[in-house]
């Protein structure tokens, strides 16, 4: 089942100077799998993400993205994945329509694919009303939903977002992740990192990241199980006091 | 290449959406020029002066007519004594006071020799300076034609003349030196802002992960600049030719081409500092502090590089802003062609690979 596997990971390390940040991390992603990426701020996780991206070279080990190697095939790796960060990613002075038809065109979707994709996308959000409006005038749980739409115009195989639900309503939250899932079902593949321990019961399968190592790496279900937690935060909490 | 043109389309989307920086695009061109045109200048018009005149003979009403006569004077009072001069500077409306000694034209018959005194108002020593030039200048000529008349002992007296400005239009000198300032500031301190807000919004990462290579998104961004930077420099040599009669003496199109050798200067240092600078605020300060003020004061806009203390004069060549001064005064006001500013043109263009080879070097780094 080699082919399954879209993401990779063998040996991964980063270093800053004598510093860390990531030590030697080892996972496989499976296609269509919501994986989540877990660890407190500062464990690393940004940092291996910015690998995966293809945004930051790995000091040691290796790693496939889309069958991409980071190291060598980065250019190859950005036509074929989507990111959303949890610094805002559209732009605040751009209407919703000026967005998307700026992204789908630096991802070299043709005109017409950009209208097609803008109707579908303004429809499904219900944001009939609100094409011509900057960016900047709607609440933040609206950007989300369009940040997320956007990176995935382009039909990405695998698609990153860093903290994507921060600072949104638990409201918002909860239709974000049915928006997840749809794109799941699809067959994209989510990689997501997230410091609310509820999101993480949502994903199928869970990393814990602490100083720059993964400590853990299943099932939420298994998780729970392995430590003898109620919840997935008791089980974040017994790995991060060691 | 459709992927870029989506890219400078957005770019003009912020430009003309941020009221601020289309101020600076635009206003800040306009109000410059019109700024060192008119109110900061070199020359004197309509100076009050007092005269203390012990003779009051026919010599020296000659010249006090002569100076009246001249719109660079008036005469605001005739005064008896010499006690009288302190008053009048006290009062602060006189600028100058001409003293002439007593049996003034006698003098000149007999010793051939005569004395005006000028007292002139230094606390602001850049117009006394003008004002004694002024006068001085207006002696001469009464001196040379009393000489011409009389046929007897004439003198030689030295003679000045004020070649490609004669008439000491300041706005003349100006001109290139706004010109320059603008250029800068909107190719430099624009360009570096809108890509350190990039930064600063995290848009820029954004941007990287996509398939655009860095150096389209670079260049996407210094795009819109390079055109703005063209209109701005067309209005200002239109508001200098049309509003201050300024002659453009050489080719315009050479002028066209310099002008965009050094936007493109200018752009790279700007570039520069935006691999530098993570915010938008240190962006502007580096912009500031490292550009404008050698812009003012090292580049001959304002002071004179010759009379500078050496080792400014020094410093000054590393200055582009001093090269591309010297390449448009010289398009401008003397008419030259290419031969004779090749060499200048020279050190602008080695000038910019270089910035354009740090930058790149340096945004390189940045992405590791």
């Amino acid at each position: 089942m080699e082919d399954n596997k879209v993401i990779e990971v063998k040996g991964l390390t980063k270093m800053f100077g004598d510093f860390t940040a990531v030590s030697a991390i080892t996972f496989d992603v499976k296609k269509g799998e919501i994986f989540g990426f877990l660890g407190a701020n500062g464990a690393g996780k940004t940092t291996a993400m910015k690998m995966l991206i293809g945004i930051s070279k790995p000091t040691a080990g290796e790693a496939k993205v889309a069958g991409f190697d980071v190291a060598s095939e980065a250019e190859d790796i950005k036509k074929n994945i989507g990111y959303m960060s949890q610094k805002f990613a559209l732009y605040d002075d751009l209407t919703v329509k000026e967005n998307i038809t700026f992204f789908g065109g630096i991802y070299g979707l043709t005109r017409a694919r950009i209208k097609e994709k803008t109707n579908g996308l303004i429809e499904e959000l219900g944001l009939q009303h609100h094409t011509d409006k900057l960016v900047g005038s709607l609440p933040l749980g609206w950007k989300q939903k369009i940040a997320f739409s956007v990176s995935l115009l382009h039909e990405p195989k695998i698609v990153f977002l860093d903290e994507p639900t921060g600072g949104v309503d638990p409201i918002t939250r909860r239709q974000f992740w049915e928006m997840i899932y749809k794109s799941a079902n699809k067959g994209t593949t989510i990689f997501v990192t997230t410091h609310y321990m509820d999101e993480a019961e949502y994903c199928d399968r869970v990393s814990i990241m602490v100083n720059g190592k993964i400590e853990a790496l299943d099932t939420p279900k298994r998780l729970k199980e392995q430590f003898n937690a109620e919840t997935m935060n008791d089980v974040f909490l017994k790995l991060a006091r060691g | 290449m459709k992927r870029f043109r989506g890219f400078i389309i957005k770019e003009f989307y912020h430009i003309f959406r941020d009221k601020r920086s289309l101020f600076i695009l635009f206003g800040m061109p306009i109000a410059q020029i019109l700024l060192f045109g008119f109110a900061i200048t070199n020359e004197i018009n309509n100076v009050d002066i007092a005269v203390l005149d012990h003779s009051k003979d026919a010599s020296s009403e000659e010249i006090i007519n002569k100076i009246s006569a001249s719109s660079y004077f008036s005469i605001d009072q005739f005064i008896e004594r010499e006690s009288d001069i302190e008053t009048v500077f006290k009062q602060g409306k006189v600028k100058a006071v001409l003293n002439f000694e007593k049996d003034f034209s006698k003098k000149i018959i007999k010793e051939n020799k005569a004395y005006i005194q000028i007292i002139t108002d230094a606390t602001d020593p850049n117009t006394a300076n003008t004002i004694y030039n002024y006068v001085t200048a207006i002696l001469q000529n009464y001196q040379q034609s009393k000489n011409r008349n009389i046929t007897t002992p004439y003198q030689i007296t030295p003679q000045t003349r004020m070649v490609y400005n004669p008439e000491l239009k300041s706005v003349f000198m100006f001109v290139p030196g706004v010109m320059t300032i603008i250029l800068m500031l909107v190719s430099a301190m624009m360009t570096s802002i809108s890509i350190t807000r990039e930064k600063e919004l995290g848009t820029m990462e954004i941007l990287l992960v996509s398939p655009l290579k860095p150096i389209q998104v670079i260049v996407g961004k210094v795009v819109p600049y390079i055109f703005l930077s063209v209109i701005n420099a067309i209005v200002i040599v239109v508001l200098s030719i049309f509003i201050f009669k300024m002659p453009v003496e050489g080719s315009l199109f050479l002028l066209g081409l310099e002008s965009v050798l050094f936007i493109i200067t200018a752009l790279a240092l700007g570039i520069l500092i935006s691999t530098i600078a993570t915010t938008q605020q240190t962006a502007m300060m580096i912009s500031l502090m490292g550009l404008m003020l050698p812009v003012i004061l090292l580049s001959g806009f304002i002071f004179p590089i010759a009379s500078m203390p050496f080792i400014l004069q020094i410093i000054s060549n590393i200055v582009p802003a001093k090269w591309f001064i010297i390449i448009i005064k010289g398009i401008m006001l003397k008419g030259v062609g290419l031969q004779f500013i090749w060499k200048e043109t020279l050190i602008l263009f080695g000038m910019t690979v270089f910035f354009i080879g740090l930058s790149v070097k340096k945004y390189k780094i940045r992405l590791e």
